[in-house]
């Protein structure tokens, strides 16, 4: 698979030659597992693996959950107390997905803010963009409509405003809304359906997750240089690369590891401080809770959403809103295309480091801003977050293609990897044993 | 027992001005609960002393519906004895969908639910109410001094001032702790020496609030103290794990990076 000059498999015994034949799927996972990958990839380049041990952990986890919830507005509430009281391990389980849907977030965004800081959105790169887009939306998607089946104030209240989001659309609004709801309100139908599409959405994360991997696997890596792998030849592409096992399955297991080892600590001793206390108090349509806040993990986007409080000629305020906050992340999308700069790593770019330092600190404040009531200068702060979200995509990153001056680049990933580790005098050339697994 | 009122100190380092979350001026008190911090424990007699309470003050109006009899034998719970489980049981009635009418409950019954409408469930109350991240919402408090849902608890509790308002037919009662400084709920009769607990344990308001928000924690979370004994395994293990990971990872890259092994 790809571009990158490699050993492919070669059927060697009988049975190897006739399934081979019938089925290349050894050769497909030898291709996979084999891929040549640029040898001077650092710790960002592990959030991948993250994700996809998430992904299997939260489906597991949730099939098991599954097998003891009831999707019923009478008995949602109290079927997760039965899983976490009477089930053997119920505790542990919904804990973990619970919290398994935070780690999930986590990866996401370091490996999103990764891909942004090092250029991995641009050419050939787009299509893995993109698709990674595509699962973002979907894990949102799936963690909203998650929260809602437990069945708390908050589900029921954060279902009533999300969906109410797309009631804010003029004309066809509300029966858009009353749509998805399955009702004019969110109850029990809104439930089963909820409960339907959770189950379902993590196969579709699955499917483009497959396509992620491929898309990339056809491109090569990027790698914090940005410079590309050579390709002229296996042995020129074998200095600027080793297989990806074992050297990187080994290295992304220990950062696995060591992630899970604070996560288990997270499970273990405060399984609840991630989540909103007002969700162990059943639904009741008729309190409204004093502060309705999404989870964590939405909140900059919630931000977004709240930061818009004036009306512009004849759209209201709460639709500008709701345009703002999907504009958010489709301006994200059209990074690839926004991004005039021929450099593609953050580490070559002087003035870009510091527009992008910016926009990381402008998360995290506009996440604060989600939490926080509407109140005194959070509105405030919101918008000029907002702004500069917007700024960045749309204004920043085409203008610093064209009168940023970037620093010289090494010409191989080699020279990179060379220069942090420099070749020792009267030992071996290291490349020759770079296609070999060490001993 | 440091008196702090952290919410207040929250709100003054906070970018934000007026309420909180958790709904303004409300003083919420840092109890020192022998379950914080990642060893923490029930406390089994606290836990029996907090049964007790429940059963003498709070159970004419609330109810827990969540909880089973049998869980009062449970192991890091309460951990009566099953005959006194099966005696203290036979005090409750509970209806019976089978027989059609109220019947003693069982080991294998829940306590009975709400008894005044009013008045909410208790068994998670200690989980539903751990709203205060304070300061500025950086949920710093809850890290650092513990403070959780059964602190806010026994602030209720302690945080009456005794003064009332009547307000469209209802009364109120002026409370520290609460969000708006005014409370539905009537002052629960654990004034200073009003119950009498057998292990001769102080029962001053302040202990015997102490005692029942201790109670309420472990009936929110009974099995606190088996996910903490899992998760210390699973940090052991894992950090094991990532260590020897660590090694074969180091050996493994040596050739590349020109190192001596």
């Amino acid at each position: 698979m790809g571009g990158i000059p490699h050993d492919h498999y070669v059927p060697k015994s009988n049975f190897e030659k006739w399934l081979d034949a019938r089925l290349p799927i050894v050769g497909l996972l030898y291709g996979t597992l084999m891929i040549p990958t640029p040898k001077n990839l650092n710790w960002m380049w592990i959030w991948g693996i993250v994700l996809t041990f998430c992904l299997v952990l939260q489906i597991i986890t949730g099939i098991v959950l599954v097998m003891h919830y009831t999707p019923h507005v009478d008995q949602a509430f109290a079927s997760i107390e039965h899983i976490m009281r009477n089930v053997e391990g119920g505790w542990a389980i919904r804990y973990i997905h619970m919290n398994g849907a935070s780690l999930f977030f986590i990866a996401v965004y370091a490996h999103m803010f990764r891909g942004l800081y090092y250029g991995s959105y641009k050419a050939p790169r787009e299509i893995t963009w993109i698709i990674g887009m595509l699962i973002y939306l979907a894990m949102m998607a799936t963690g909203f409509l998650g929260y809602v089946l437990p069945w708390g104030q908050m589900s029921f209240w954060g279902a009533t405003v999300i969906t109410g989001l797309f009631g804010a659309i003029p004309g066809i609004g509300e029966p858009i809304q009353t749509w998805l709801l399955g009702g004019p309100a969110v109850d029990n139908a809104t439930l089963n359906r909820f409960f339907s599409l959770h189950y379902l959405l993590p196969f579709v994360i699955a499917g483009l997750v497959i396509v992620h991997i491929w898309a990339f696997h056809t491109t090569g890596n990027n790698n914090p240089t940005g410079v590309e792998v050579r390709r002229g030849s296996k042995e020129e592409a074998a200095k600027d690369t080793v297989p990806f096992w074992p050297y990187f399955v080994i290295k992304d297991l220990f950062a696995l590891v060591v992630i899970l080892a604070v996560f288990a600590a997270i499970v273990g001793f405060m399984p609840n401080y991630l989540g909103h206390p007002d969700n162990y108090i059943e639904a009741n349509p008729l309190a409204t809770p004093a502060h309705i806040v999404p989870e964590w993990y939405y909140l900059p986007f919630y931000a977004i959403l709240r930061a818009i409080t004036f009306d512009v000629l004849f759209l209201d305020a709460k639709f500008l809103g709701v345009l703002c906050m999907f504009g958010a992340i489709f301006v994200m999308v059209l990074a690839p295309w926004l991004d005039t700069s021929s450099v593609r790593s953050g580490r070559f770019r002087p003035m870009f480091k510091w527009w992008f330092a910016i926009l990381v600190i402008d998360f995290f404040v506009l996440m604060w801003c989600g939490a926080r009531p509407a109140e005194g200068m959070v509105p405030t702060i919101s918008l000029i977050g907002t702004i500069y979200w917007f700024g960045y995509f749309l204004i920043i990153l085409p203008i610093l293609g064209v009168i940023e001056k970037p620093l010289p680049q090494p010409a191989t990933i080699e020279e990179d990897f060379d220069a942090h580790y420099p070749p020792k005098a009267g030992v071996a050339d290291g490349t020759a044993t770079a296609t070999q697994p060490a001993e | 027992m440091i008196k702090q009122t952290l919410l207040s100190l929250g709100l003054a380092l906070g970018l934000a001005t007026g309420a909180n979350a958790a709904g303004g001026e409300s003083h919420i008190e840092d109890f020192d609960f022998s379950f914080e911090g990642p060893f923490g424990k029930f406390d089994q007699f606290q836990l029996q002393r907090g049964l007790q309470v429940f059963t003498e003050a709070c159970s004419a109006c609330h109810g827990l519906q969540y909880l089973y009899f049998r869980n009062l034998h449970d192991e890091g719970g309460p951990g009566l004895p099953e005959d006194q489980v099966k005696a203290y049981a036979k005090d409750f009635f509970v209806y019976d969908a089978e027989i059609d009418e109220d019947r003693e409950a069982k080991l294998s019954d829940r306590f009975p639910p709400v008894v005044d409408s009013t008045a909410p469930d208790l068994t998670l109350m200690a989980k539903a109410r751990a709203g205060f991240h304070g300061p500025a919402g950086l949920g710093i408090n809850q890290i650092v001094k513990g403070m959780g849902g059964p602190e806010y608890i026994a602030s209720i509790l302690t945080g009456y001032t005794g003064e009332e308002k009547e307000e469209a037919g209802q009364v109120f009662y002026e409370n520290t702790a609460f969000p708006g400084g005014w409370i539905a709920m009537p002052p629960p009769p654990i004034y200073d020496g009003e119950l009498e607990f057998a292990d001769g344990h102080a029962n001053d308001a302040h202990h015997v609030s102490e005692d029942v928000a201790a109670f309420l924690m472990w009936t929110a979370e009974p099995k606190m103290m088996a996910r903490k004994q899992a998760g210390l395994t699973a940090v052991i293990f894992l950090s094991v794990l990532a260590a020897l990971l660590y090694l074969t990872n180091k050996k493994l890259w040596a050739p590349i990076k020109r190192k001596s092994q």
